[in-house]
């Protein structure tokens, strides 16, 4: 048994075939008794196979794109069939039997619904909106008119004597292949138009007729299968009306069952708050619901599950949270993705299966023929009469690009192999004309079309990032347009339109999205959203850079030597990055509110700044762009700040791992108060900035953080820029009552001049540092009720401190900070010292004393710091991640 | 056509009205329908209350501007070859009005006239800018009622310093058309009824 097992894993493929013969030889053989190991192949097979196909279509993909050039040239499809035609060879080779077809089951339920979802639901809407008539003229009219000049084309063809008469076929056979090779397949296109970029009307237009033509090719099909079936003498005038019905009912009632599930499914996500992780699921799950219900109803199902998709995205996005978001997108295109790569393999190789289907010149050449010139004469007819109604008349390029594009598909073949053999006596050759038919459009069709683009000059879509500006004035002139149209009294696409968005606006929206999600969706609010954490990042990054190197340049430095230096750097770049922030946003600003604006701009980049640091030394500045990786860093950001949050109440664990990495090198103290200070309250990038405004806060989202349970952080990307708009009006309120805030305008000046900076950034330095918290903290909360959390916090900063080369350097950065800052922290530290909750390691307490201590001399520190820079190198003790990332850094870094 | 062109010979000056906003015969017929239906007593001129009776720009944002815009000036009335003539902006623009000699006036429904025509629904005060308070104003109308006043402030700060690139504070109207250069304005600021 495990020899044969053996053979089958040698040969899994051959092995499939091969079962049957090797069980009954293992049945024969004498019980083996306990056995110690057992291959159970026949158990796992099928998945086994499906992930093995998966995986190797994957692999195949990976290999296409290590040469750009092939990629470039040659579409993705047509690589996938050709390794689909070798790949089937082999197979056949080894098993003497065509295995792991196309099958049209598969296909139907399994493999297209992905794709259709997919399209859907990232369809942009307004352009599908704007281009709806153009659309459903195209699919509809133009697929009953490939369908029946096709189809009668080539019955004439038949009646001429070019076909062959072994292909025993009337009229309504070739009526019925007609309307099954006539329909355009969303996934050819897909798969084409993808890479060749067009603008985006034509693709819309292209690709909305191949999704919306499916419920006339659905209805067609069955119509005419069953005319077949009944046999052409049996067909009555009524059949014929009830055809025409089915039409409106398959097509109508798919888009109906597409849009009750689209509703449910927003509905749906409107109470997932407290269960965020299966939101992804929840839209998977209803689409896909959408799409077997339709099947069910032999509705058209595509059609479905296309309006699920188009109907459901605003207010699921609006719902869910921005994880979910992710979540949802990358697995839709992975699914797609991974669908659209099997399709084209095992449509590559079906195709070697000679026994399935026979060939007759005659009949494949009329198809190829007739398709492709029925196909331009329908787009040029249907252009003409389509231009007369249109705004943007569609040009003799867009119908050469829009007759050459129309690319046949899976779709297709899985109907073509769904006839019945007894009744339709030509299927086999029917089956061969198809896969000539996609093999010729999405090899020749696909090859040359990108060439055809680029030698006709088509307008190619063209990618600017969104402006307010923009988006504010598009919205100016949509209203605009609607107004003068209920001037003109036509009650056109824009009044329609306008109704439509008051309508969803008073009923719509307010039933199906969380009473948080509104702001964020309107659109204006999204663009600013959106530039304000572009800007965010961007500056960020530009701000770790540039100050990094003037900090290397300043002569006020108290020193500029490895360690200390890079300490600097850090503290600088870490009030610096504030300050290009600020420059960005507040220099315009002429409101105080407006500082709120940067305050939250802060807070928002702290959330992204940190993580990213880290990753500074690995990753390359375009990577910064994708989405992935901002995400990614997000989620790093806020394990961290969970893991901090744990630290408070057990006070033995170690900083945070990443967190620390940006700057290990920073002095101790100052290293656990800003550490301790990111723990309490999330928002690092505020302490730089103002640092009273940060203690404040801290006691807020400490209090909150603690509340919500860890669960909750789920939510926190979504709510917490909510949480902080609202905080930062006690911080300008906090910043104005103290004279620190004096600092505020300062980091404005620096980036840009860096004579500026050096007048500064000792005072900066200072202002960065912990002392100033931990005095204004003190001072503020501690007496009144707040005991326990400082106590608390000041347990875990000193938690924080536990590796004893930390100490030292304390000294070194307390002195530069604003005495008058100091005096109030000295005399309220002690007491808060000795309490029993505090279970200092003796060396911190000391730690804790010394800082106090040290606070008055002030010159030591300039001679300290390098020393202690070099102590704190030494002393590292292997076992604790933070060292790790202090030697990470640094390699980067010198 | 008969009716349509007898029609025609109604309306006041059709020649050179044709001429200044380029409508077609059968759009002048259609409008000036319009125009007098909305024309309530007859009395040859539109007044502010005749377009803000029409339903459907009492919810929109910007009707009460876009009344505005039909009396220049402060006037109280509006006659058909003014109402036309506000209209005409929103001509689809077509290629026998690109290839005009340079003498001729540029037409009404040229890009930059389209854009001006924008522009001064945002520029109340008529200075030939956008002042942050004129589009703080704008966006109050246009943005959802769940955006507080702050944030408002704040979009009106960034859309402002956006396309403000002399640094006055205010968006005039060249640095508008610059804002929206990549937009395609002839044709998302066309209806394609008023050929």
């Amino acid at each position: 048994m495990l020899r044969a097992a053996l053979s089958l894993l040698a040969l899994p493929l051959a092995g499939a075939a091969e079962q049957p013969t090797q069980k009954p030889e293992s049945l024969g053989e004498p019980l083996p008794g306990l056995e110690l190991f057992r291959w159970q192949w026949h158990e796992v097979e099928a998945p086994y196979l499906v992930a093995l196909w998966i995986l190797v279509a994957s692999l195949a993909k990976i290999v296409f794109h290590l040469s750009r050039k092939v990629t470039s040239l040659v579409p993705e499809s047509c690589l996938l069939i050709l390794l689909g035609l070798v790949l089937g060879g082999i197979v056949l080779a080894v098993a003497k039997k065509a295995e792991y077809q196309l099958e049209p089951g598969t296909f139907f339920l399994f493999l297209l619904p992905p794709i259709v979802l997919d399209s859907g639901y990232f369809m942009p809407s307004r352009l599908f909106f704007d281009n709806l008539g153009a659309i459903l003229t195209y699919a509809v009219v133009g697929t009953l008119w490939n369908a029946f000049t096709t189809g009668a084309a080539l019955w004439g063809l038949q009646q001429a004597g070019l076909v062959a008469p072994r292909v025993q076929a009337g009229l309504l056979d070739f009526l019925l292949f007609g309307s099954l090779i006539s329909a355009v397949d969303p996934v050819a296109v897909l798969a084409v138009f993808e890479e060749v970029h067009v603008n985006e009307t034509l693709f819309i237009i292209v690709f909305g007729e191949s999704l919306l033509n499916d419920a006339v090719t659905v209805v067609l099909y069955k119509v005419c299968n069953s005319f077949v079936e009944m046999g052409s003498a049996n067909v009555q005038a009524t059949d014929y009306l009830k055809g025409v019905a089915s039409l409106f009912v398959v097509s109508l009632g798919g888009a109906a069952v597409g849009l009750v599930f689209a509703f449910l499914l927003a509905l749906t996500t409107r109470f997932t708050k407290r269960v965020r992780i299966i939101e992804p699921l929840l839209v998977f799950l209803l689409a896909y619901a959408a799409y077997l219900t339709a099947e069910m109803a032999s509705l058209s199902a595509i059609l479905a599950v296309t309006m699920c998709g188009l109907g459901c995205k605003k207010y699921v996005e609006a719902n869910i949270s921005h994880k979910s978001r992710t979540t949802v997108k990358y697995t839709m295109k992975t699914l797609a993705s991974c669908a659209e790569t099997v399709i084209f393999m095992l449509l590559g190789i079906s195709a070697v299966d000679s026994s399935k289907w026979a060939w007759d010149s005659g009949l494949v050449l009329g198809t190829l023929i007739f398709i492709l010139f029925f196909r331009a004469l329908g787009v040029v007819l249907q252009t003409w009469v389509l231009n007369q109604f249109r705004l943007v008349p569609l040009d003799k390029i867009d119908q050469v690009v829009m007759s050459y594009g129309g690319l046949r598909g899976a779709v297709a073949f899985a109907l073509v192999i769904l006839l019945d053999r007894t009744k339709v006596p030509a299927k086999d050759y029917f089956v061969a004309t198809t896969i000539v038919v996609v093999f010729f459009t999405v090899i020749v069709q696909g090859l040359t079309i990108k060439p055809l683009v680029k030698w006709l000059k088509v307008k190619r879509s063209e990618h600017h990032k969104p402006t307010l500006n923009q988006e504010l004035h598009e919205h100016t002139f949509d209203h605009i347009l609607a107004a003068v149209e209920d001037v003109v009294g036509h009650h056109g696409y824009h009044y329609w339109r306008d109704r439509w968005e008051q309508f969803d606006k008073k009923y719509l929206s307010q039933l199906l999205m969380r009473r948080s999600a509104y702001r964020i969706r309107d659109q204006i609010w999204d663009v600013y959203y959106r530039l304000n954490i572009r800007d965010a990042i961007s500056f960020v990054d530009q701000g770790g850079h540039v100050l990094s190197s003037t900090g290397l340049t300043l002569p006020s430095m108290p020193s500029r030597n490895s360690m200390a230096e890079t300490s600097v750097t850090n503290l600088l770049r870490e009030s610096g990055s504030g300050a290009c922030l600020d420059l960005q946003v507040i220099d315009t600003v002429r409101s105080g509110r407006d500082r709120e604006d940067a305050v939250m701009h802060h807070l928002l980049c702290g959330g992204l700044y940190k993580p990213r640091r880290r990753y500074k030394a690995s990753c390359s500045r375009h990577f910064i762009s994708e989405d992935a990786q901002e995400r990614q860093d997000k989620e790093v950001f806020q394990q961290n700040m969970k893991r901090r949050l744990e630290s408070f109440k057990s006070t033995k664990h170690n900083i945070c791992f990443t967190k620390s990495k940006p700057r290990p090198r920073k002095t101790g103290r100052r290293k656990d108060g800003v550490a301790n200070a990111e723990a309490t309250n999330g928002k690092p990038r505020d302490l730089g900035f103002q640092d009273t405004a940060a203690v404040i806060l801290t006691v807020e989202s400490e209090e909150e953080e603690e509340d919500s349970d860890s669960s909750e952080t789920e939510k926190e990307d979504d709510e917490g820029i909510i949480f902080v708009a609202r905080a930062t009006s006690e911080v300008l309120q906090e910043g104005k009552v103290s004279g620190s805030l004096e600092v505020c305008p300062s980091p404005r000046i620096i980036p840009p001049s860096p004579t500026c900076a050096e007048k500064e950034l000792p005072w900066k330095s200072g202002q960065g540092d912990l002392a100033v918290y931990v005095s204004s903290e003190t001072t503020k909360i501690v007496p009144v009720d707040m005991q326990t959390g400082w106590n608390q916090s000041m347990s875990s900063l000193e938690s924080l401190a536990s590796p004893p080369c930390n100490q030292a350097p304390t000294l070194t950065c307390l002195p530069p900070h604003p005495r008058g800052a100091e005096e109030p922290q000295a005399p309220l530290y002690p007491p808060s010292d000795p309490h029993p909750s505090f279970a200092f390691p003796p060396s911190l307490a000391k730690a804790g004393r010394s800082h106090s201590e040290s606070s008055a001399d002030l010159p030591q520190q300039q001679e300290l710091q390098p020393l202690m820079g070099h102590k704190d190198h030494t002393h590292l003790s292997p076992g604790t991640n933070s060292h790790w990332c202090i030697q990470f850094n640094r390699g980067s870094r010198l | 056509m008969g009716s349509r062109s007898s029609h025609a010979a109604v309306i006041p000056d059709v020649d050179s009205i044709r001429r200044e906003t380029g409508f077609s015969q059968a759009s002048l017929v259609r409008l000036h329908h319009r125009f007098q239906a909305l024309d309530r007593n007859k009395k040859g001129y539109l007044s502010r209350m005749d377009l803000q009776q029409i339903g459907a720009l009492a919810v929109n944002p910007l009707g009460d501007r876009i009344i505005e815009s039909f009396f220049p000036n402060g006037s109280q009335r509006v006659d058909f070859p003014g109402f036309v003539r506000v209209l005409a902006h929103f001509r689809p623009v077509e290629d026998e009005d690109t290839d005009q000699d340079p003498k001729k006036p540029e037409p009404l429904n040229s890009r930059r006239n389209k854009l001006h025509y924008a522009f001064q629904l945002y520029d109340l005060d008529r200075d030939g800018k956008i002042s942050r308070h004129e589009m703080l104003q704008v966006l109050r109308l246009m943005v959802g009622v769940q955006v507080t006043e702050e944030q408002l402030e704040n979009i009106a700060d960034r859309t402002v310093q956006e396309a403000d690139e002399d640094g006055d504070g205010a968006v005039s109207f060249l640095e508008f058309t610059k804002s929206l250069e990549k937009m395609d304005v002839e044709q998302k600021m066309s209806i394609r009824i008023l050929k």
